[in-house]
């Protein structure tokens, strides 16, 4: 048996049934992430002015890689245009324009969670640092000449592993101090220092129950990476084992490709928010 | 909505964000004077001009297909 309107528009929507399935699918995504950035934005608004770590509840303001959030932006604004023209070249009939399109597609969303996987293991490897004195600090570890790593998650670190392990003293690279309002960036080396264990109050990663505001951005930007890559392995089937349909039906193939590239613009559209409010903010 | 039609928004949508991107990188080199915000802020408005350019291209090559 034929599925209906797979092609031809549906008299009564005017639209092929698979465009209104991919749109209400979008309308209930837009209930997810919107959600989620109301929390987030409420969890900004409501936290106490200062920066954290220094003042406890603060916003940790400037810990994320802005260039390396720039150039993923740029690699998925990327990805958009090719798969619109990979659809474009479809619908003008020029199966081998569309197959290139969607090859540099793939290479930008692959990139795109590569780049991703960077920036976590940035956060995973970097540390707040309570001294029993009362400063805090952020910065990188190095305990028995070893740097902790985010794919050993057996080396990553807290105070209480460290006493466990009869470690006495450690080495600490402190993040370079952020310029106050108004005030000109001075060029700071990173400092290193050998500090004891005793005089340390509190040591842990950067990792969802640091502060809330590393839980709200590894659930949004990993939530989002889980729709990056679904998005990319539809693509990567469209473009490969399931291009096969073009020969037999050029008319519902297209319109695939049209409906993968609505899912994908969607999750690029969610970056273009989630980037400035994330990172910039 | 044609995906047509979602590609000019999303186009939309990402000069917007690269005017907020150059507007904020040139507020950070009036504060703090790295030379390289002022490089990062002149080539966020070069990006929203040439993605302004991209999105005429666009409407030019798909001027026959629906926006529905």
């Amino acid at each position: 048996m034929e599925i209906p309107y797979t092609y031809k528009p549906r008299p009564d929507t005017g639209l092929y049934n698979a465009k209104v399935g991919i749109w209400l699918f979008l309308a209930s995504e837009i209930m997810l992430f919107g959600a989620l950035f109301s929390s987030y934005i409420l969890l900004r608004v409501q936290s106490p002015e200062g920066l954290w770590p220094i003042v406890e509840g603060g916003w940790p303001s400037g810990l994320l890689n802005i260039p390396i959030g720039t150039f993923n932006t740029a690699v998925l604004i990327t990805s958009s245009v090719t798969v619109v023209l990979a659809w474009a070249a479809l619908k003008m009939n020029n199966f081998a324009a569309f197959r290139r399109y969607m090859v540099v597609t793939l290479v930008c969303a692959f990139g795109f969670l590569g780049i991703k996987s960077f920036e976590y293991n940035e956060k995973f490897t970097h540390y707040e640092l309570r001294m029993t004195d009362g400063s805090a600090h952020t910065g990188h570890l190095e305990v028995n000449g070893k740097h902790p790593g985010f794919w050993d998650f057996g080396a990553i670190y807290n105070l209480e592993r460290l006493q466990s392990e009869s470690v006495t003293e450690v080495k600490f690279t402190f993040d370079p101090p952020k310029p106050k309002p108004g005030e000109k960036q001075e060029a700071h080396a990173h400092e290193t220092k050998t500090i004891a264990v005793g005089d340390i109050a509190k040591l842990r990663t950067f990792t969802p129950s640091t502060h809330t505001f590393f839980g709200i951005y590894f659930v949004i930007t990993a939530l989002h990476g889980l729709h990056v890559l679904g998005g990319a392995l539809v693509l990567g089937y469209f473009a490969f084992p399931g291009a096969s349909m073009w020969k037999s039906n050029p008319e519902q193939f297209t319109n695939r490709i049209e409906v993968a590239g609505l899912f994908w613009h969607f999750v690029d559209l969610v970056w273009i928010f989630l980037f400035p409010v994330v990172y910039l903010l | 909505m044609s995906l047509k039609a979602f590609h000019i928004v999303f186009v939309a949508a990402s000069v917007m964000l690269c005017l907020v991107l150059g507007a904020w990188a040139y507020g950070r080199y009036q504060q703090a004077g790295i030379v390289a915000d002022l490089g990062w802020s002149i080539g966020s408005f070069a990006a929203a001009v040439g993605l302004i350019g991209y999105g005429w291209y666009f409407l030019r090559k798909l001027k026959n297909i629906s926006y529905l």
